[in-house]
């Protein structure tokens, strides 16, 4: 029977859901929307912050998010190595897009077998204070173990676009996104701009990564749900705009809550998916898109 | 449609967002005409041979050509029409050799165009367009190790083979030596001379005011002139734009 | 001397392979053989379309899947021959290929490929939800004990997909060498010339889209009588995808034989490797020859082969 308060916490859900999905997308929303950089193995670097919040948690006995100080330092150097490699290997030579498709999809691989070989199939979940109970007001129950990664998230969303619209790395990045010809015109080192850019993009997978197995158990296998989810929430908030991306994960989170409730959950990936193919076929350059 | 022209775009408007690149802009061109188009940097110039070639679409205005109206035509159509265009960067098929690129335009647009396929093999015809434009020892060389200046003429000799009536010859010459200068405008006019009609887009006054018979120029997306090269040239507004105030 | 036309060899090569396997007589050889040649179907249709074009599809699998559900819901109804199950899915994976295209084909190669993978877990989780199929718990295909001809209905599928593997070669080796193959080489190096030099740009993307697709298809068709029990994990295997594009790339997408070379290779590695040390492994060594070879010899085992070859050429020249 569906009810309104049914439909109402579902909506709300939805929104911490989406919220959550934000800070997931924003590493490629910076990687492909502002560099042109296809790196669809975002979300297995997503998993892998998950395990490394499942390391500090489990092994050292602390709180996972803390998880994400330690971690995000590490995944922006992570990152800047890889597109070092991917720079030289791929980009200079100009036949950039097929082939460094099929490199990340091959990173991709390699790190999920990884994660399958160090930990296994089994999901891996932490113990906090705040896994359980909710807080509750007048017509809704909200999970806290939600709340806490849509604050985190909105924070790190927040943060990132304040960085990218006052700071002058930050519009220098943007600036390289728009016309990186101009810019290395101007003696910007458009390079080593990128490079810290996507340093950057795969930090926001540690931490994103804390906040994924707060919400959930992980197992090495997820990361595969969220290719589509990722791009399907970039492409639909306009490749490469922060709130453009905001919108499109609000929005994605609440119709796959709505058609989990309603449906089932088993459906959730379907909706995503459709979602981006629909983008695909109508409007492409998405709801803020240039 | 106007008495004879082969060409004829009327009202053409373009629209990048909040940037207007083109503003109600007419052009036309007779069979056989040798047309300039000049006009400062982001004038809309390649935004109108874009249109006209069908590489973007025009927001509003009417292209016809031949007598058909070609505005809603994919780009390969056009072409297959009889209206070629370059490129203002060469855009040569790199893992092709020099003679293969131009099998794609013959196997492809030259094919449809009535009054192909007598005579030679496409291969003999390849062979024989390289030796106008002077290309022909470098027949089997990889197209991605060519020169500048060769690789400008592989772009008109790709261009011819698809057998045009009009052919659009965007910036050829430009950052080319004077004697290369030379050579593309002998080039051009010696097809012209086999009854091509050529819009020739460039900055290099002294090929305008050589190679075109009446010249266009466009400023900020508006065509403030269109008359012979000499009229042009004295016309204050022109010279303004070029110059500033 | 006349020369001896190049498509003579995979049919030659098809004949020594089908008096092996009625010589062979441990069954072991021909089950491993069909995954063999089940990866040069899957890899020379995908080469159609990415090595030729330069469109990489990630979602090989749904092309595959769509042959082997369609083949459990024939055999639910009412059990038809094989190869009609096989043009059946010919037919419907090309048309999934005809609309996907055409949703997609008109922008970037990226979101072609990204679209390409948004498809196969749409379908995959279609598939999870459709009961009458078995959804999660999977489908139990009876194979048929015998059939005449062959020592045993293995055997039979070994032969099937034989004979599909040749098809395969061949349509890819035909496409390649007309003028089809000249148009997506064309789109390849630089789409906007080719449109421009009168190539029917999308046009001939979607072609190799529905060839690729159907030859995929009729792959996945034979697959629930050969593996007996279908689930949607294995029917949608990432094995799938990530062999696809790996196999044509480290054998050379540029040639036909390419994906021959790369599917043989690689299948063969992973068959040893699953039975020695564990299929995890396995697939960490395809990523592993993937990243390497797309880095370091981007053309290819062929590619490589050519180097070699020209610089014999050069060094015999002085």
């Amino acid at each position: 029977m569906v009810t309104f308060n049914l439909l109402f916490n579902a909506v709300v859900t939805g929104v911490l859901l989406g919220g959550f999905y934000a800070a997931v997308t924003v590493g490629i929303t910076i990687a492909f929307g502002m560099l042109d950089i296809v790196n669809i193995a975002h979300p297995v670097f997503i998993i892998m912050g998950s395990f490394v919040a499942y390391i500090v948690n489990r092994k050292l006995g602390l709180d996972p998010l803390l998880s994400v100080i330690l971690g995000a330092p590490l995944f922006f150097l992570v990152g800047v190595a890889i597109f070092q490699f991917y720079h030289a290997a791929f980009e200079k030579s100009g036949k950039g897009s097929l082939r460094g498709l099929a490199f990340f999809f091959g990173i991709l691989f390699v790190i999920e077998v990884t994660l399958l070989l160090a930990f296994g199939v089994d999901y891996r979940l932490v113990q906090t204070s705040y896994i359980g109970p909710n807080i509750g007001f007048e017509h809704i129950d909200l999970p806290l173990r939600m709340v806490i990664p849509f604050v985190g998230s909105m924070a790190l969303v927040t943060g990132l676009h304040l960085f990218f619209s006052r700071t002058f790395i930050g519009r220098a990045i943007m600036a390289v996104a728009q016309d990186e010809f101009a810019l290395s015109l101007m003696a910007v080192d458009t390079v080593t701009v990128r490079q810290l850019a996507f340093g950057v993009a795969i930090a926001t997978a540690a931490i994103a990564g804390g906040f994924l197995i707060v919400i959930q158990p992980v197992d090495p296998s997820l990361g595969r749900e969220y290719i589509g989810r990722v791009f399907a929430i970039c492409v639909l908030g306009g490749l490469g705009s922060i709130p453009g991306t905001v919108i499109a994960a609000l929005i994605l989170g609440i119709v796959e809550t709505i058609t989990s409730t309603l449906f089932g959950a088993s459906w959730a990936p379907a909706v995503s998916f459709a979602a981006l193919l629909l983008t695909l076929a109508i409007r492409p350059s998405g709801i803020m898109g240039r | 449609m106007k008495q004879g022209a082969l060409l004829e775009a009327t009202s053409i408007r373009k629209r990048f967002g909040g940037f207007v690149a083109l503003d109600a802009v007419d052009i036309a061109v007779r069979p056989g005409e040798r047309v300039g188009l000049i006009g400062p940097n982001g004038s809309g110039k390649s935004t109108l041979v874009n249109c006209l070639s069908g590489a973007i679409g025009s927001d509003t205005g009417t292209i016809q050509f031949d007598g058909r109206a070609i505005e809603r035509l994919p780009a390969h159509q056009r072409t297959r029409l009889g209206i070629v265009r370059t490129f203002q960067i060469p855009l040569p098929f790199a893992s092709m050799t020099v003679v293969d690129n131009l099998m794609i335009p013959l196997r492809f647009a030259a094919r449809h165009r009535p009054g192909t396929g007598q005579g030679d093999s496409e291969l003999e015809k390849a062979l024989l367009l390289l030796e106008e434009v002077g290309l022909r020892e470098k027949a089997d060389a990889l197209s991605a190790g060519l020169t500048q200046v060769e690789m400008r003429k592989l772009e008109l000799a790709r261009a011819v083979a698809a057998r045009p009536k009009l052919l659009i010859a965007d910036e050829t010459m430009a950052g080319l030596s004077n004697v290369e200068v030379d050579e593309i405008i002998s080039l051009l006019l010696k097809l012209n001379n086999q009854g091509i009609a050529i819009i020739m887009i460039e900055h290099i006054m002294r090929a305008v005011m050589a190679f075109s018979q009446r010249t266009i120029v466009l400023v900020a997306g508006k065509k403030i002139a269109d008359d012979s090269p000499d009229v042009v040239m004295n016309n204050t507004e022109v010279v303004r734009a070029y110059l500033g105030e | 001397m006349t020369r001896i036309p190049s498509w003579i060899w995979p049919i030659v090569a098809a004949a020594l392979v089908f008096i092996a396997s009625r010589v062979v007589t441990n069954e072991y050889y021909v089950f491993a053989g069909y995954v063999v040649l089940q990866y040069v179907v899957l890899a020379s249709a995908w080469n159609i379309l990415g090595g030729y074009s330069g469109y990489v599809n990630f979602g090989s699998a749904a092309f595959f899947a769509i042959g082997a559900y369609g083949t459990v819901v024939l055999d639910k109804l009412w059990q038809p021959p094989l190869v009609l199950s096989i043009f059946l899915a010919g037919v419907v994976a090309s048309l999934v290929g005809l609309v996907t295209a055409y949703l997609t084909l008109r922008l970037r190669g990226v979101f072609f490929a990204i679209a390409t993978l948004a498809l196969a877990i749409v379908l995959q989780t279609l598939v999870m939800n459709w009961d009458y199929v078995g959804g999660p718990l999977g489908y139990y295909c009876m194979r048929p004990s015998s059939i005449i001809g062959f020592p045993s209905y293995v055997h039979y599928l070994f032969v099937v997909m034989l004979v599909l593997a040749l098809v395969a070669v061949l349509v890819a080796r035909a496409i390649k060498l007309s003028f089809i193959g000249h148009g997506l080489a064309a789109i390849r190096d630089n789409e906007l010339a080719a449109e421009c030099c009168g190539v029917p740009t999308l046009r001939l993307k979607v072609f190799a889209t529905m060839i690729s697709g159907a030859l995929m298809g009729m792959a996945g068709a034979p697959f629930p009588y050969y593996i007996t029990y279908l689930d949607p994990n294995s029917a949608f295997s990432l094995a799938y995808g990530i062999n696809s594009i790996a196999m044509p790339l480290i054998g050379g997408m540029t040639h036909w034989i390419g994906p021959v070379i790369g599917a043989v290779l690689l299948a063969l590695i992973q068959q040893v490797a699953t039975v020695t040390i564990s299929s995890e492994l396995n697939m960490m060594i395809v990523g592993g020859l993937l990243i390497s070879f797309i880095t370091l010899a981007p053309n290819g085992i062929v590619g490589l082969f050519e180097q070699y070859r020209q610089r014999k050429h050069q060094c015999a020249g002085r």
